[in-house]
């Protein structure tokens, strides 16, 4: 457990939020925060909503009702209508349940786009790699030379992304997204489908980001001994509902929760 | 395993159309040769063509049928400029005025149907291909304008001493090739060499984690669009030197959308070699295959060069969908 538990302001908040695709409500106003610095995770069981919460951050969906705040520049500031690509900008990045990388680059290639939002020099300096450029290009480089350094993928910089195993390639994902140099980052499943050992791995990068970065992490996770281990506060959804709020053993104890795992009727 | 099979034999039959004229006797190898060369030139006029559509339909997953109105715009436009200025200047005006088309598409086509249908946007770009053939019309006027590139028009003739007679070749379609050869170049280096071009093929790959990171879609596809539009006036410029700028480049153009078939919606190396295969494969079969149709079914022969590139698609659609190059096509179930 990092030792950040509830040190920090608040850096994102989630009021009264919304969302129902045609009937279903996938999402119940629902309310939350996460503060600088913390590991927060969303758990339920399938379907209870937990991606599109993360979706509703992002900006892919927007909800039909609530709003969504971020700290920038020392102020929550409501997000309106934002793009993903605009979320991006303003510093939250994050990783797919179903893997969403460009499948035919290399894993050097695809961490690099993770840096594209931080370039600036004109298309033919680029090209041609001189000047400006190519400062820039060799800086870029380096910074994602250390993310593949410390995602232990060395051997792998070159490879198309297509043709690693998932759980590296699920490394990948985590590594495009630490290019941004994100505040917050958003993790949907990051050890889905992994065994034990990929696990630890993960788990190991996830709080060395959160500990040595100082990033904001929430986190979506099925595994609960992981989620128990690693969340500084843990919110749970079920049915578009948030059930439960607080800390690992004050959730544990919750009999809400206790009930929507075992699948007690509402 | 019956996939290859398919193409296999259709691969086997193209080559087979390629060397029967040699191996029959049906023409000497000078005159084969050029035969076989003017299919080429043809032939890069249409991988260009196919080269906008395929740029487009790689980032944005729309079909482009106005591409071919792209090309007799671009030509029109330079053609009327350089009556008034230099053709250097002209052509910088007219990539200047395809950006401005490609920013207009955007925000009047793209950004208003986004998550729309495949077929709405398709449907989209026809209208647009229609506008831009009309537009370019009241604009520019609707009579065969030339495009005066500088070069000699005179066919000058090489390799006397391989072949009897040599081979008659020109010098503005050689000039083309080079052109065009540069452009591909040119289209690699940016995208294999520059961020943008690494976010081009990012959204081409996945276009939500690209947004995610930060990509500004409508800002690629003004480019991605800008870009077809620069390819298509490069196609208009050769082409319009060659025959005259005039209405049927559009309808010519069209030949295109065969190209993609053959080379695969998303590959680039697929446009350029199906644009090859499909120029030469109807400047041959014009020339050798219609005197054997003539001879032994007593047909008229004619108009050859008009069906070739769709029987030839149609071919490959039932083979392999997907294209030479193509990736597989699968639904998500
Ligand atoms: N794009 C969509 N269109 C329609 N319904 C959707 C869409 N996305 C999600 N839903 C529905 O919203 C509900 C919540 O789905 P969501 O993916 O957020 O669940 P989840 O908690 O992430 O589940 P899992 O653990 O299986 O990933 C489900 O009923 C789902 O079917
Ligand atoms: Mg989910």
């Amino acid at each position: 457990m990092s030792d950040a538990q509830g040190a920090g302001d608040v850096i994102l908040a989630v009021e009264g939020v919304t969302l129902s695709f045609g009937g279903v409500r996938a999402l119940n106003e629902v309310s939350f925060d996460v503060r600088e610095h913390e590991v927060r995770s969303i758990i339920g069981p399938n379907g209870a909503g937990k991606s599109s919460m993360l979706n509703v951050i992002n900006g892919v969906y927007h909800p039909q009702q609530g709003t969504i705040r971020l700290r920038m520049d020392g102020a929550l500031r409501e997000f309106h209508d934002m793009d993903p690509h605009e979320v991006a900008l303003s510093g939250i990045a994050r990783t797919f349940q179903n893997l969403a990388l460009f499948k035919g680059m290399s894993v050097l290639d695809n961490i690099m786009t993770g840096r594209n939002l931080r370039m600036h020099t004109n298309l033919l300096l680029q090209a041609l790699r001189i000047g400006p450029a190519a400062r820039e290009e060799i800086e870029h480089r380096e910074a994602v030379e250390l993310i593949i350094d410390f995602l232990e993928i060395q051997a792998y910089r070159k490879t198309p992304v297509g043709r690693l195993p998932y759980g590296l390639q699920k490394r990948v994902d985590l590594g495009r997204a630490l290019a941004m140099e994100p505040s917050v980052l958003l993790l949907d499943e990051p050890m889905a489908g992994m065994n034990v050992e990929e696990k630890q791995d993960m788990c190991r990068f996830i709080l060395d980001v959160n500990d040595q970065m100082g990033t904001t992490i929430v986190l979506i996770e099925h595994d609960m001994g992981v989620v128990m281990d690693i969340s500084d506060r843990v919110v749970v959804l079920d049915y578009g509902r948030k059930i439960g709020d607080g800390t690992p053993e004050e959730v544990r104890g919750n009999q809400a929760v206790i009930d929507a795992y075992l699948g007690v009727s509402h | 395993m019956k996939q290859h099979i398919g193409i296999v034999s259709v691969g086997v039959l193209l080559l087979a159309g390629l060397v029967a004229p040699l191996a029959t006797g049906a023409g000497t190898p000078g005159f084969y040769t050029e035969v076989l060369l003017g299919g080429l030139m043809a032939g890069v006029l249409y991988s260009l063509v196919a080269l906008g559509i395929v740029l487009i339909f790689k980032a944005s997953g729309v079909f482009n049928f106005a591409q071919g109105a792209m090309v007799l715009f671009a030509a029109l436009s330079v053609a009327r400029m350089a009556e008034a200025m230099p053709l250097w200047a002209a052509a910088l005006l007219g990539m200047g005025i395809m950006v401005l088309v490609a920013i207009v598409i955007e925000r009047l086509v793209l950004r208003p149907l986004v998550n729309q249908d495949g077929v709405v946007l398709l449907m989209a770009t026809l209208g647009v291909s229609y506008f831009m053939d009309g537009f370019g019309q009241t604009v520019w006027g609707s009579d065969i304008y030339s495009i005066e590139l500088g070069i000699a028009k005179e066919p000058v003739m090489i390799l006397e001493g391989v072949f009897q007679g040599g081979i008659l070749i020109n010098k503005d379609d050689v000039a083309a090739a080079l052109v065009a050869a540069l452009l591909v170049a040119l289209l690699a280096l940016f995208f294999q060499k520059t961020s943008t071009g690494r976010a081009l093929r990012a959204v081409a790959d996945d276009h939500q984690a690209a947004q995610s990171i930060g990509i500004p879609l409508n800002r690629i596809w003004v480019i991605v669009w800008s870009v077809a539009g620069v390819v298509a006036l490069v196609a208009g410029m050769v082409w319009g030197a060659k025959l005259g700028v005039q209405f049927s480049i559009s309808q010519v153009a069209l030949k295109a959308l065969p190209v993609v078939i053959l080379g695969g919606f998303t590959s680039v190396p697929g446009a350029i070699i199906g644009g090859l295969i499909i120029g030469v494969g109807e400047k041959m079969a014009e020339v050798f295959l219609a005197p054997v149709l003539v001879k032994t079914f007593d047909l008229a022969g004619g108009g050859i060069e008009n069906w070739f590139a769709y029987v030839l698609a149609l071919l490959f659609l039932l083979v392999r969908p997907q294209g030479l190059f193509g990736e597989k096509l699968i639904d998500r179930v």
